[in-house]
């Protein structure tokens, strides 16, 4: 991470969507009163001048709510968990005194979360305040825009091709030559959209970028409106990111006060506009045709192509859609150069990948790291490693168009092409890590849920065939399952595969696909032995306390929620069937696994 | 897609309010004439009379000028178009993936055992709707649930349940 120098005493406040829901706002407010109160606002005496910050996603959302306390010629103090009853010790012992707090300051898990990361198109978040556009351009922002506005869109163009950066909505497509076919298509009218529709349903990394930066994203847009020629632009983001929705409605409104869009960016007589659209709620609405039905006031169905949006995109004019990640990318390009990005990754994927770390991880969050990393480093390196003493079983990768890999590929490398050899893929960036007390067929049938809800209805492989295959799935994990029911999903997976017209129904089987192929015993447990080996589908567990292994700790009728557990000290557990409402606390609470 | 649902609700007596079309009218003035309208159109008309009813789509079509069988294409294919009334708490049950791997089933069900409603339903009182939601951006405190624009996190079943209550009880307005 690059240095960040304060002139004053400054305390970052995370106000992340996590930073604000653990208490971000009264830890603000907390901060101003106690500056308020000592003095400590006197703006002509630099020790006696503090300020306040507020910032968006570091990635630790689980530490929130995160603050960092700069002092002039110091490095950062970073404390965790902090409420507003904490700050009035903290402005006293380590503002005024001069002594950190350490029992509340971060420790060196919170580092190693940080030590194998390489932070450029998030160095920003967590470091600049989201609504200030002054901030931005205080730690170079637009920087990129100016050394653009000085190069022919040629030389951009041939820049970012030479970068190697691949689009990060999922595809990973070479985004200086899709620029090209825009750029080639004949017509004074062209339309850039920016897609923040991010649908995965695990997956925040361009909700962070947003919240956190969104100037960076109107930057990275600038630079490729004025390589492919584009005059209008739409951002088109979730409806369920109403923080982000309103950070970048105040970063347009900034931007376009200050000349940076408009009829003439800085007067350069390069004209770009700039608007967004909120989303309604569709998933499938993150393919890039439907996201264009959906802009022009459609129902958000896929279209089939060609035409290529290239070619006739928006209002059938040529468009170019990027991902929000791709176009946050292009400034650190622009200003670091092609050559010194093309040395970060591997040789066919360039730069760095952010990705959502969650599930059976010790860190959760939100990462950026260079292409080529193993899988075992982001788990139990950056992760920390899999908590509760409890063994890895998987990690599932891209989302619910993804699939999963399991130890045995633990050292395969993250870039697009190791991905997909192994059998799972980029996506979008989701990560989640499943210990052993996760069924796998849940976790299909979890998907599937997913994406057979969001089919748009189009074709019906994906329509009625996902219903189908869901249908199978929830009778498997209900102890119904028959035979021949995992061939059955195999054929029906492969027919919807070829026979969707977009990505979702193409790849909505995957997750099914990879899961039989590496956990076939565990489908095979769930329909000839009536049996959920991880113990997570409650019609195939008995809910019984197996004494030999019980350790006698009492710890299961403590979480029950209905007192269906008997246990004294010193004696084994006793579940009553009769009161048992199977909701798995007990199994998912016990430390030695001994109720089956 | 959003789940098939039954689009309009049954007949209702509509209040003087709900019959005032002033900020409908102005709302659809807003954007005459603008490309790709409906959609932004469709929100904040919502926003303003807090959900789509039948004579309002109507008024929506006469304005803009686009049949209701049209408009109610649009409404019924996202899922962030209501019509049918809502709870004074909305509470989105995040599915995403990382709450799932932690539990959030049961979180639902607990909204079943307390208030009798399972996704996108409202209770009679019209108290709380439950709606289940994919990835709502806070991975790092799964199981997350927001209850209008609040969002809790970490939670166990029993805590969610206390924070319904609380609601419920009218303890968090204050
Ligand atoms: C069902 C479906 C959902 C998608 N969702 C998203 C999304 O949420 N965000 C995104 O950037 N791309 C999404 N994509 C990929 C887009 O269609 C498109 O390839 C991408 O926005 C191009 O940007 P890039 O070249 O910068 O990666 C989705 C594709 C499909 C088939
Ligand atoms: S594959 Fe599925 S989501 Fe895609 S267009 Fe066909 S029906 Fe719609
Ligand atoms: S499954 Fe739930 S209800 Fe049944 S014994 Fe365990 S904790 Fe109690
Ligand atoms: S929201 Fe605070 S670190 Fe992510
Ligand atoms: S999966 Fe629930 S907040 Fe992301």
């Amino acid at each position: 991470m690059s240095e960040y120098k304060v002139e004053q005493i400054e305390v970052h406040v995370c106000m992340g969507t996590a930073g604000v829901a653990s208490g971000g706002e009264a830890v603000m407010a907390a901060l101003n009163s106690e500056f308020e109160k000592r003095g400590l606002t006197n703006t002509d005496v630099k020790e006696r001048n503090c300020k306040a910050k507020q910032t968006g996603c570091r990635g630790l959302c689980a530490r929130d709510v995160l603050i960092d306390v700069y002092v002039p010629g110091k490095g950062p103090v970073t404390y965790e968990h902090v409420t507003a009853e904490m700050v009035p010790s903290i402005v006293e012992e380590h503002i005024v005194g001069g002594e950190v707090v350490t029992k509340w300051a971060a420790k060196k898990d919170y580092f190693e979360f940080y030590d194998k990361q390489k932070r450029y198109v998030l160095n920003d978040c967590g470091k600049v305040d989201p609504d200030s556009l002054e901030d931005y351009i205080a730690h170079g922002g637009y920087d990129a825009l100016k050394k653009t506005l000085k190069m022919t869109s040629e030389e951009v163009i041939d820049e970012v091709k030479k970068s190697g950066l691949r689009g990060r909505g999922g595809g990973g497509f070479p985004t200086g030559l899709k620029w090209t076919f825009c750029r080639n298509s004949p017509g004074d009218l062209k339309y850039l959209i920016c897609n923040a529709d991010e649908g995965d349903p695990g997956a925040f990394m361009d909700r962070s970028i947003i919240e956190g930066n969104p100037h960076a994203v109107i930057e990275g847009m600038l630079i490729a409106a004025y390589a492919i020629g584009c005059k209008e632009g739409y951002i088109y983001c979730r409806a369920e990111y109403p923080l982000a929705i309103k950070r970048v409605k105040k970063a347009l409104v900034d931007a376009e006060k200050a000349g940076y869009l408009g009829d003439n960016v800085l007067g350069s007589g390069f004209e770009f506009h700039l608007k967004l659209k909120e989303g309604a709620g569709a998933f499938v609405c993150g393919e890039e045709t439907a996201l264009i039905a959906s802009i022009e006031g459609e129902r958000g169905m896929p279209r089939s192509r060609p035409p290529f949006p290239a070619v006739k995109g928006l209002w059938q004019k040529p468009s170019n859609v990027n991902n929000v990640e791709t176009f946050a990318n292009l400034p650190v390009i622009i200003l670091n150069g092609a050559d010194w990005y093309a040395n970060i990754g591997t040789e066919k994927s360039k730069g760095t990948k952010i990705f959502a770390l969650s599930g059976k991880v010790k860190s959760t969050g939100l990462i950026e790291v260079p292409m080529g990393i193993t899988v075992r480093e982001l788990i139990f390196e950056v992760g920390g490693g899999i908590p509760k003493k409890r063994k890895f079983k998987a990690v599932q990768l891209g989302g619910p168009s993804g699939g999963c890999l399991t130890e045995a590929h633990l050292d395969t490398k993250i870039d697009y092409d190791s991905l997909i050899a192994a059998g799972a893929m980029m996506g979008s960036g989701g990560v989640v890590v499943l210990d052993e007390t996760n069924c796998m067929v849940n976790v299909a049938q979890f998907f599937l849920t997913f994406t057979q809800r969001e089919s748009c209805g189009k074709c019906i492989p994906c329509r009625v065939g996902t219903k189908t295959m869901l249908d199978i799935l929830d009778r498997i994990t209900a102890g119904k399952g028959k035979e021949g029911d995992i061939e059955r999903l195999e054929a029906l997976a492969n027919d919807i595969k070829i026979s969707s017209l977009c990505g979702l129904g193409q790849t909505a089987p995957n997750p099914i696909l990879t899961t039989i192929r590496y956990f076939r015993d565990e489908y095979e447990a769930h329909i000839y032995k009536q049996k959920c080996p991880a113990r997570e589908c409650p019609e195939l567990i008995e809910f019984v306390v197996v004494d030999e292994r019980c350790k006698k700790c009492g710890i299961c009728k403590k979480v029950c929620p209905v007192d269906a557990i008997t246990w004294e000290k010193g004696q084994y557990a006793y579940i009553d069937k009769a009161k048992c409402v199977k909701c798995r606390e007990c199994i998912v609470n016990c430390p030695f696994n001994s109720i089956d | 897609m959003a789940e098939v649902k039954a689009v309009v609700e049954e007949v209702q007596e509509r209040t003087p309010e709900e019959l005032d079309w002033t900020k409908c009218d102005a709302i659809c003035a807003q954007y005459a004439g603008a490309k790709g309208a409906t959609i932004p159109v469709l929100q904040k008309v919502q926003d303003a009379y807090g959900y789509l009813y039948k004579e309002l789509v109507e008024r929506v079509g006469e304005n803009l000028n686009i049949s209701s069988h049209t408009l109610y294409g649009v409404i019924t294919f996202y899922a962030q178009f209501y019509t049918k009334p809502r709870g004074k708490y909305v509470i989105r049950v995040c599915r995403g993936t990382a709450c799932h791997v932690k539990g959030s089933g049961r979180i639902s069900e607990v909204v079943f055992e307390e208030f009798g409603i399972r996704n996108g339903e409202t209770d009679p009182d019209k108290i709380f709707t439950l709606e289940e939601v994919s990835c709502i951006g806070a991975c790092g405190m799964a199981p997350v649930i927001m209850v209008n624009d609040k969002t809790h996190g970490n939670l166990t079943p029993e805590e969610s349940r206390k924070i319904f209550k609380d609601y419920a009880s009218g303890k968090m307005d204050e």
